[in-house]
């Protein structure tokens, strides 16, 4: 149509950067000033766990004979003496044993979650790029297992088998592989279903060209945030059997193993037992759901 | 009186990127028994218009200006004023039949609540009017269809629930927000005709909202063309479609899709709808205007009442554009 | 709807099986346990143990009893710790007990959840909706092992207001640190939960819908956005209650009120595996089964789906 009556002005289109989607989710991220100060205060956790034991007077199983017959006076937190966090019921160092109690705890949470994460992303992309019959009897067994009481078991395990902390690290990461795999099996039947992957496979990209270009980079949002969130989780669940006595065994220790040592001398007025693990407890769980938090919102599809 | 007057209408509002100027100064009327069609791309503020006529802004928004419902001032009015007027006075039919009605409940409940907030009806004899209404509608055995749940329907049966729904108390003003936009070309129609037909047995005015042309010739009186957020014309339908005077309708009507055509590519109108974050300095269409010259651009023109029946708001002479 | 069921109880047969044969193979394979010789049994326990088991037997032959006994008959065998007792009478015990401030804990979690939630939904951003979301995100890192010494600290110590354990039959007084201790954190997620989900519904085209047809907004809540609204809340549930059990394992610990929890940690100290298994499979029943009424449940209320 030559008839010039309507005809492209100028138009005042603003210039779009091209922003990549990690630059973006980054910046993202950084406005969040929660998800942030946790990042830097779960940076401060862990440089306590590394280099704190350099500043300790007393290892973590030494006792301290002085102070053994008056632990609720004797035994508070005070520089003077060297403990710092005070001592134990036992008279052994608290500030020690927090140090490697957050060692411990923080282990758990990251091994305990890298396990779930590679085990339940394998099994979940696997199922749903597979699809099919196989996807159906795959998840059918997800089903199943999940009816399992896992903590019952794990106990089971961890008696049956003598405390051992890489049984409880495994262990732990067996629990939540499943909730993973189901995550990720949903992800990536989204992901297959979409224009950009079926016009790959229409024009003969191979199959692990699409799942290293494609699936992978995409499901690589969900993996971080759920791995981010399992690691509290993994935490928890540590604490939790610690907490009645069957996690790690003595001397080492973890926050759920202080939390019930503190928990059970609360009557005799030593506080302090229970306060300073439970506060480094308290604050990394925090710390990891804001993180977690800032993540989803960064790296969320559903916002984008 | 009119059964409907709107003055000065605007709403805007308020997002976290700042504020959403989305109606400006928007004026009509609307005789009883008449259709009037408001006609505008997405984004040019005709849904949030029927919005706030019907006191359903989003919590965000706020309107300013006049709206008269058979000369009471409606707008803004509370929930429990509003709720007088709604269903019962004025109702509207939604865009997308797939989410308009609710996915638990049974289609019998959505229809006697109404019913039996309004008019004080019992349960059952609400649903025998509801029967009755489907029945109106076209939807073939509507005693077995009451009881079954909304995603038992297609589409265009869905449509023909929510616009039973709307006449259940016959009222006097119904608002129908881009009725046939979500549904099938043929079933377009068959709605289309219906809405007419019903329109002659119960007599109620009629608000058609849509993008589509085709479906304004057919079947309304008046039409009010939106852009930007601002009427940038209005008149009978046919006097609009045969001579429209504002370099906007030109587009829309050179747009159509037409059968004889010699030109073998559609047209089109060059751009993008304005960023109503920052909307143009003057005239909304300005940018995307073949006859805009330096006052569009600064200075948003008036509407202008240039015949008894029409106005437009251009700064170039109605002659120039021919 | 009963072909359903009865499809759901036929996928949990697997399930009980793996959980029973895996126990039960985990049990015979543990070093120094009662099938290995290494350490020795009171005599009058070897004997129920030989009774019951057939130590002699092939693995699979005594496997097949036991599975036998506990599907047909319910019946777990002898404890190993106790000679006189047998693990259904310890069971028997303490589940009533379990039960008891289980449920109460549950209802608690639920109902004052799903009234925490809805509350800040529909004031969004008041001081109710602040409150809800504090107390939300706050109690996501109280547990109910951090809860339960927290509350003893402040209401047996310091106020000296309730005792801090036992249960004397159930008496209101021992019933209330359990009950908050092992309900905050449900009560929490359920609030989160059903807050985000009111919210969305409320934002949905059909509540629209409902407002333009001129009926009270007390109608609107509860005739058309509940409903949905309670969808998420109810998938919810099934982990709720998993969790929850496991969760009574402190609560018994914590303050010795003698549930099916005591009953378990007692026997893991001991290496009572008897008991441990019977209690692991017991819970596991019961989790396939509230699985399945929550399934039923959200089928009724959403009626695309079809059983």
């Amino acid at each position: 149509m030559s008839d010039t009556s309507i005809s492209p002005a100028t138009s005042p289109e603003p210039v779009v950067k091209g922003r990549s989607l990690w630059q973006d989710a980054r910046r993202r991220f950084f406005q969040n000033t929660a998800a942030v100060i946790s990042l830097l205060i779960m940076g401060l956790i862990v440089v306590i766990a590394i280099i704190g034991p350099h500043f300790a007077a007393w290892d973590n199983e030494t006792i301290d004979w002085n102070v053994l017959g008056d632990i609720a006076t004797m035994g508070a937190p005070s520089i003077e003496t060297g403990h710092y966090f005070g001592t134990d019921e036992l008279g052994r160092d608290l500030y020690s044993r927090v140090i490697q109690g957050t060692q411990v705890s923080l282990m758990v949470g990251l091994i305990g979650s890298g396990i779930a994460v590679v085990l339940g992303t394998l099994y979940g992309a696997t199922s749903g790029y597979i699809g099919g019959r196989t996807d159906n009897i795959m998840m059918r067994l997800v089903d199943i297992l999940m009816a399992v009481p896992y903590m019952f078991v794990l106990i089971l395990l961890l008696v049956v088998f003598g405390r051992s902390m890489w049984l409880l690290f495994a262990g732990v990461g067996m629990i939540s592989w499943l909730e993973m795999a189901r995550i990720v099996r949903g992800q990536t039947l989204a992901l297959k279903s979409k224009e950009y992957i079926e016009a790959a496979l229409a024009t003969g990209v191979r199959h692990h060209v699409i799942v290293l270009r494609h699936i992978i980079p995409n499901l690589l949002g969900v993996i971080v945030i759920y791995a981010t969130l399992l690691v509290p989780q993994m935490i928890l669940t540590e604490s939790f059997i610690s907490f009645l006595g069957l996690g790690v065994q003595e001397p080492n220790t973890s926050w759920g193993a202080l939390i019930s040592e503190g928990a059970s001398t609360l009557q005799y007025g030593t506080y302090w037992q229970l306060l300073f693990p439970l506060s480094f407890f308290v604050v990394t769980l925090f710390c990891f759901f804001f993180i977690g938090d800032g993540l989803r919102d960064a790296l969320d599809p559903k916002d984008r | 009186m009119s059964l409907l007057e709107v003055q000065d209408l605007s709403v805007s509002f308020k997002t976290p990127d700042g504020v959403v100027k989305a109606v400006q100064n928007v004026n009509f009327s609307l005789e009883e028994g008449k259709t009037l069609a408001i006609v505008g791309e997405s984004g040019s503020g005709k849904s949030q218009t029927s919005f706030s006529i019907m006191g359903l802004l989003a919590e965000n928004g706020t309107a300013t200006g006049s709206v008269k419902f058979e000369g009471n001032e409606i707008l803004n009015a509370s929930d429990a004023v509003m709720n007088t007027y709604r269903s019962a006075q004025i109702s509207m039919i939604f865009q997308d039949p797939m989410t308009s009605l609710n996915p638990y409940l049974r289609v019998s409940d959505q229809m006697a609540e109404v019913l039996v907030h309004h008019n004080g009806m019992t349960k059952s004899d609400a649903i025998k009017d509801a029967i009755k209404m489907l029945d109106a509608v076209k939807i073939p055995d509507p005693k077995r269809r009451v009881n079954m749940f909304p995603h038992e329907f297609s589409g265009g049966m869905r449509q023909r629930v929510m616009i039973a729904m709307s006449l259940l108390c016959h009222p006097r003003l119904v608002i129908a927000d881009e009725p046939t936009t979500a549904l099938d070309v043929t079933v377009q129609a068959q709605i289309m005709n219906l809405l007419s037909d019903l329109q002659n047995d119960f007599g109620m005015g009629i608000i058609l909202i849509t993008h589509d042309l085709g479906v304004v010739a057919g079947s309304c009186e008046d039409t009010l063309v939106l852009y930007g957020g601002r009427v940038m014309e209005t008149g009978p339908t046919n006097q609009v479609f045969e001579t429209p005077s504002h370099p906007y309708t030109q587009g829309l009507l050179r747009a159509l899709p037409r059968l004889g055509a010699k030109t073998p590519e559609l047209a089109t109108i060059p751009g993008n709808p304005p960023n109503m974050m920052h909307p143009p300095k003057g005239c909304a269409f300005s940018p995307r205007c073949g006859f805009a010259n330096a006052q569009c651009a600064e200075q948003p023109p008036v509407l202008d009442l240039f015949e008894p029946t029409r106005s437009r708001a251009c700064h170039v002479p109605k002659e120039a554009l021919s | 709807m009963l072909t359903y069921i009865l499809k759901r109880l036929f996928y949990a047969i697997p399930t009980l099986l793996i959980l029973i044969v895996f126990s039960f193979v985990l049990m015979h394979s543990a070093p120094g346990g009662p099938f290995s010789s290494d350490r020795p049994l009171p005599p009058e326990v070897l004997a129920n143990l030989e009774a019951k088991y057939h130590l002699t037997d092939p693995l699979w032959k005594q496997i097949g009893r036991y599975v036998y006994d506990v599907v047909f008959h319910f019946d777990f065998g002898p404890s190993f710790q106790y000679k006189d007792r047998t693990v259904n009478e310890i069971i028997a015990q303490g589940f009533p007990v379990t039960l008891t401030y289980g449920a109460i804990s549950f209802a608690v979690a639920v109902i004052a959840g799903c009234a925490l939630g809805m509350t800040a939904a529909l004031n969004k951003n008041s001081v109710w909706d602040y409150l809800a979301v504090g107390i939300s995100i706050g109690a996501q890192v109280l547990p109910n092992f951090v809860m339960a010494p927290i509350l003893v600290l402040i209401f047996t110590l310091w106020l000296g207001w309730l005792p801090g354990g036992g249960w004397n039959g159930g008496q209101w007084q021992y019933l209330i640190m359990p009950v908050i201790a092992l309900s905050t954190s449900f009560m929490a997620s359920i609030a989160r939960i059903m807050r985000s989900s009111l919210l969305e519904v409320m934002h949905s085209n059909f509540i629209r819908t409902a407002r333009a047809k001129g009926i009270p907004a007390r109608t609107i809540l509860f005739r058309h956005a509940l409903k949905p609204a309670m969808l998420p809340v109810i998938s919810y549930l099934g982990p709720t209650f998993v969790v929850m059990i496991t969760g009574s394992v402190v609560i018994d610990l914590y303050f010795t009120t003698g549930g099916i929890g005591q009953a378990f940690v007692n026997s893991a100290l001991n290496r009572d595996y008897a008991v441990m298994m019977g209690i692991t499979i017991l819970i596991g029943t019961l989790t396939i089964f509230f699985n399945l009424l929550v399934d039923i449940l959200y089928a009724w209320i959403d009626p695309k789906i079809k059983l």
